[in-house]
């Protein structure tokens, strides 16, 4: 049974701005939920590589941020997505040290391994979503 | 001309019932404010700007963007750069221009003669109204501007821990731009200080992701060319284990957990040791 939200919270990522507010609301309901210290710095950390992935790879986009559930756990789940050019190879991708841009190329492939759920939904030219939760312990 | 006989007629309205339509007028943007803006504060704003706003049309223009409306336009302004600071959105602050269309548009539709008067003035309004927004968001922009500046300045100290030993305490969001400041003054405090020995400090960093660990990265490397060591202290558990998890190789660049152990370190570097002797009593 997948509970329902309890909050839904949509932020426009278009500037640097917007990765550090996605940072902050995301410490805000982790926090809610009761994650512990390490559980919290690793799923901020993953929001932070999301965002900024929406904003330099994607053009920007929106985060959606919500508290869920499931089987009497609660989790954070937060969906980044995006209208830009989608991702063409995604094991490539997803493999460690590669880039598109000028970063580590430790992005996504991290952030899946910080969380604990992570579902990567792209088209190439239409944009890409990623969604990722985290549950307590 | 059609702009003289529409100003003669808005003139005669507004002086006419000057005094009950800026009063409806007042009421309107008032209650608008949700009573955040005492109520005599409003009048005496909107006074000024309704009897700039008849001297303007006196003049014979219907045109905002014109010179008879300078004064209007510097009240604007100032109304708008206040709201902006108060905090106002967008909407309260230009409601003050739309509400006086509102509190017009009884006494001009009624008749035949008056709908080309209310169309040229609803533009003119329409045109204030939009000067005002401008006014607003540019208004919002230095202050966010200035603040970013203000939070980077503050926020980078590089300060002498011992001869020899440089530390830099960082705390909050490391960006691109704070790195640049960062790395800069860090370089040159080794070189102000001839120091070769230099502890980046990351407790107040609340975050270390892909990004600050590649702008540490970089400073840690620029360092180095100048012939200086580097040390990142202030690894909470937390944060290695994200590190680890996230993938990052810091290669050879010493980290520790405290401040206390890099300086430690830093010093048994440079060759100075630091014994433990008998506690001096009463040395005051």
């Amino acid at each position: 049974m997948t509970g329902p939200s309890r909050t839904s919270e949509v932020l426009e990522i278009t500037t640097t701005a917007g990765v550090v507010q996605a940072r902050q609301q995301v410490r805000v309901l982790a926090q809610q939920c009761r994650l512990s210290l390490v559980d919290q710095t690793k799923l901020i950390t993953a929001a932070s590589e999301l965002a900024r992935n929406t904003l330099v790879h994607g053009g920007g986009g929106t985060m959606t941020a919500l508290l869920v559930e499931e089987r009497a756990r609660r989790g954070v789940r937060l969906s980044f997505a995006d209208h830009g050019p989608g991702i063409a190879d995604v094991d490539l991708a997803l493999t460690d040290g590669w880039t598109s841009g000028t970063g580590m190329g430790l992005g996504l492939s991290g952030s899946k391994r910080l969380v604990d759920d992570f579902v990567l939904d792209t088209t190439p030219g239409e944009g890409t979503t990623v969604t990722i939760t985290k549950w307590g312990r | 001309m059609a702009d003289k006989h529409v100003s003669e007629r808005l003139i005669a309205l507004l002086s006419g019932r000057g005094e009950d339509l800026g009063a409806e007028w007042a009421e309107k943007v008032t209650g608008s404010l949700g009573g955040r803006v005492a109520r005599a504060e409003v009048e005496r704003e909107l006074r000024e700007i309704y009897a700039a706003l008849v001297a303007a049309l006196s003049d014979g223009s219907v045109d905002g963007y014109d010179e008879a409306f300078g004064e209007v336009r510097a009240l604007l302004t100032e109304l708008s750069r206040n709201r902006a600071l108060q905090g106002f959105t967008p909407t309260e602050t230009a409601v003050s221009v739309f509400a006086l269309k509102q509190v017009l548009e009884p006494s001009l539709v009624g008749e035949d003669s008056d709908a080309d008067a209310y169309l040229r003035f609803a533009a003119l309004l329409d045109t204030l109204g939009l000067f005002t927004i401008e006014v607003y968001s540019r208004t919002r922009e230095e202050l966010i501007a200035a603040q970013a500046e203000q939070l980077l300045e503050l926020s980078t100290p590089v300060v002498k821990l011992w001869e020899g030993v440089i530390g830099v305490p960082l705390v909050g969001t490391l960006d691109s731009a704070r790195t640049m400041v960062v790395m800069e003054k860090m370089l040159q405090a080794l070189i102000d200080t001839g120091s070769e020995q230099a502890i980046i400090d990351i407790t107040g960093v609340p975050t270390v992701d892909t990004e600050v660990a590649q702008h540490l990265l970089k400073t840690v490397v620029a360092a180095r060319l100048m012939g200086a060591e580097c040390t990142i202290s202030g690894i909470r558990p937390q944060i290695a284990q994200t590190i680890v998890a996230l993938g990052i190789d810091f290669g050879d660049i010493v980290t520790k957990s405290t401040l206390a152990d890099a300086l430690r370190h830093a010093l048994r570097r440079s060759g100075t040791t630091v014994s433990r002797t008998a506690p001096q009593a009463g040395a005051r």
